[in-house]
């Protein structure tokens, strides 16, 4: 797959404190790319210099096969995490001079303001100045902002921040929608719940190291465990339990079920199939519930970096 | 992509368009004029006042010297005792009672007069109360010693010298008094320029850092370019304002002598009174006078020389107050990087009123001009009396030399500056950051 960025080796210190290690990492044009870690891992400095904000002291980064320069700012739309806008400013004046700043003409800068505007229903804030608006309206605008330029890599740091769900999600759609329209993305968040959702691949960054890299859907099988989420219906409840228990290595499980049963979480040996599980409970009793445990981001990275 | 012209802008049209820029344009001038007019009608009214002086002469030498002037009017009491006078004085409201002892010798007379009043008198009316008592022993005691006080006026001769230089240029003490005040007002302007409007961009650099959006604009922009934007802006935002003072204070000046009738030109401050007195010659000889050493003066060298040092001056201490800025969260934290800004500039003014006055070519009027925290208003004071133009140039350039350091250290500041938020830093942190 083509790639739209590419880093390698990108290090970085702040006087004694390295601030990145090493990073390498290759974003596939068109995808959602994620980049998770705990606070002060080293996101925000890796994104400043992808934005030219600041520079590495070793290590390149290329757009498009191409060394990064200067100019490559109006290919890219940055919504940082500390992010704010001229507060005695009119909304219209502001998000003109911040277009102009990326190379957009005015002319054409007003006309992609109006689209934006009239999708987001914010049309009439035109001529209010920022103080006179709420946390999230100023959000809004803010994304119009990162986007109006029609960037090839869209650049978001913690983008759902500040938002009500409501907005949060309109947000994330809008996402969605242009990386259909040939965008590609990188964020960094923290809710791991829209990293499942939006991201195709991740970068884990821990320690200013990266510890982890990939596909989400191939970390995931790399992180499963063979572990199966079960719900037998029996008769003989005791009997089945200690035969279970015996055979295979057991968990507490607990969901929700309309039936009066037995709940496990069951892992399997890595080569054995779930067959033979399966055939096992059938056997013993109405097998109403079987399906595999997927690791969830969330467990991936508070696993890997407990190991790290 | 050039956004430099976009964010001068921006920075201009922001400040302009503020409001307490703009009510402070309208204001200051007319709170100038109001308060220049106010002085001058209170010291009319204060003037106005005729005070009575009441005399009891017992020597009786005095009682055709006392003439009425325009503050004191005179009133000669005869015949009572000195207890008598003090009453009468004290119930007429008189403004003091003037007493002169009887005595053969006019030492003792003359440390016998005493003069009686309500509280302390003014300094004016004791003055002139004493100059009449003066003179009259004076001239008394001249006659004692058998000398006529014609003879002795005759005698006095009054000297003004000319002057002028050794290249036959002609010079006068008007001049020395119009070049002090070429170079102060150049001088002062300056200073007065920096404060303002240096802290205007201070603030304006806060500003974008607790707004939040400077990380914005710094993904489209390098720092650098933000930067001069911001202190080129700003400083056409202070232009516009002191051109609109010139012309306000004209107009509102104009307006208020033709709505009250006072001449605010009337309110003498200290320096002209020296003016005059130092002059003392006819009007016409004045005019002349300012005529010629207008003409003597170095005017296009003034100037050059002025834009230069403005701008040089200006932007040294503008690209420090944007690193201050960088540096801190809120204005409240401030105070601790002002002091060293602050210092040489105070430093700078005292040393051209005091030293410069005093001789403008000394060894310290001389260091200070160099040095380029100070040289900008320094030499400009100096230059009205006539500095070697490669003393100039000198001077010149070691201010843009270390206007290029400052901003490179600006620069470094405001680069990391900018993205640091949370604690206040410390003079050791800052240096850190110089090397990030």
């Amino acid at each position: 797959m083509e790639k739209l960025l590419k880093a390698t080796n990108v290090s970085k210190s702040f006087g004694p404190y390295k601030a990145l290690n090493n990073i390498s990492i290759e974003v596939p044009k068109g995808s959602i790319f994620g980049i998770l870690g705990p606070n002060g891992a080293g996101k925000t400095t890796f994104l400043r210099i992808i934005n030219q904000i600041t520079m590495p002291d070793s290590g390149e980064v290329f757009l498009d096969g191409k060394p990064l320069a200067p100019d490559d700012i109006r290919h890219i739309g940055y919504l940082p995490e500390e992010r704010g806008l001229y507060k005695t400013m009119k909304v219209g004046e502001q998000v003109l001079y911040l277009a102009q700043l990326k190379g957009l003409s005015k002319q054409e800068a007003k006309i992609r303001l109006k689209y934006w505007f009239d999708r987001l229903e914010i049309g009439d804030w035109w001529d209010k100045k920022i103080q006179e608006l709420s946390k999230g309206m100023a959000q809004k605008i803010q994304f119009v902002v990162t986007v109006l330029h029609q960037p090839k890599l869209l650049i978001f740091d913690e983008p759902f921040s500040g938002f009500d769900p409501i907005n949060a999600n309109l947000i994330k759609d809008e996402i969605l929608n242009l990386r259909d329209e040939g965008a590609t993305v990188i964020f960094s968040t923290h809710r791991m719940e829209s990293v499942e959702e939006m991201c195709d691949h991740i970068a884990l960054i821990h320690k200013s190291n990266k510890i982890l890299d990939g596909k989400l859907i191939d970390i995931k099988r790399a992180y499963r465990s063979n572990t199966y989420e079960v719900g037998l219906l029996t008769e003989n409840k005791e009997a089945v339990n200690s035969l279970i228990r015996e055979r295979f290595d057991v968990s507490p499980a607990s969901f929700k079920s309309i039936n009066d049963e037995l709940q496990y979480k069951i892992k399997i040996p890595e080569k054995a199939s779930p067959n033979e599980l399966v055939s096992f409970l059938t056997s013993k009793g109405q097998l109403n519930h079987f399906v595999e445990v997927i690791p969830s981001a969330s467990d991936i990275f508070i696993e890997t970096v407990k190991n790290n | 992509m050039n956004h430099l012209p976009l964010i001068i802008k921006r920075e201009y049209i922001n400040k302009v368009r503020n409001k307490s820029f703009i009510i402070m344009t309208f204001l200051s001038p007319l709170i100038m004029v109001g308060i220049f007019s106010l002085v001058a009608y209170l010291s009319q009214l204060n003037n106005d006042q005729v005070r009575i002086v009441s005399v009891l002469d017992e020597s009786g030498l005095f009682l055709k010297d006392f003439e009425n002037t325009s503050t004191i009017s005179y009133n000669i009491l005869d015949k009572l005792s000195l207890s008598e006078a003090k009453q009468i004085s004290e119930e007429s409201e008189n403004y003091g009672l003037l007493y002169i002892p009887n005595s053969e010798n006019l030492e003792t007379l003359a440390e016998g007069v005493t003069f009686y009043s309500e509280d302390s008198p003014s300094l004016q009316i004791m003055n002139e109360v004493e100059n009449v008592v003066e003179r009259k022993v004076n001239s008394l005691k001249l006659k004692d010693a058998g000398i006529n006080s014609e003879v002795i006026r005759e005698l006095h001769i009054r000297v003004n010298a000319h002057q002028e230089t050794f290249k036959g240029q002609e010079t006068s003490k008007m001049g020395s008094y119009l070049k002090l005040g070429f170079g102060g007002v150049a001088g002062y302007l300056l200073f007065m320029f920096i404060i303002i409007y240096g802290n205007m961009i201070m603030r304006s650099v806060i500003e974008e850092k607790t707004s939040r959006i400077i990380e914005v604009i710094i993904s489209s922009v390098k720092p650098m370019k933000l930067l001069l934007g911001k202190i080129i802006g700003t400083s056409l935002a202070g232009i516009t304002q002191f051109l609109a003072w010139v012309i306000l204070l004209g107009v509102f000046s104009i307006v208020i002598t033709g709505i009250f009738g006072i001449d605010p030109s009337t309110v003498q401050t200290p320096q002209q009174e020296v003016i005059n007195q130092a002059v003392d010659g006819g009007t016409q000889e004045i005019a002349r006078n300012v005529i010629m050493e207008i003409n003597n003066l170095p005017i296009v060298n003034l100037t050059i020389m002025f834009l230069f040092f403005f701008i040089g001056g200006y932007l040294l201490y503008a690209s420090l107050y944007a690193a201050i800025g960088a540096a801190v969260d809120s204005e409240t934290d401030t105070q601790q990087f002002m002091l060293p800004i602050i210092m040489p500039l105070i430093l700078a003014i005292y040393v051209g009123f005091f030293t410069v006055i005093d001789n403008p070519h000394g060894t310290v009027s001389q260091v200070f001009s160099y040095i380029p925290f100070t040289s900008p208003v320094v030499m400009l004071m100096r230059i009205p009396f006539g500095v070697p133009i490669w003393q100039q140039i000198i001077s010149l350039i070691i201010l843009f030399a270390t206007f290029i350091g400052t901003v490179w250290f600006a620069a470094k500041i405001y680069r990391v500056g900018i993205l640091m938020y949370g604690k206040k830093p410390s003079y050791r942190e800052l240096i850190k950051w110089l090397k990030y």
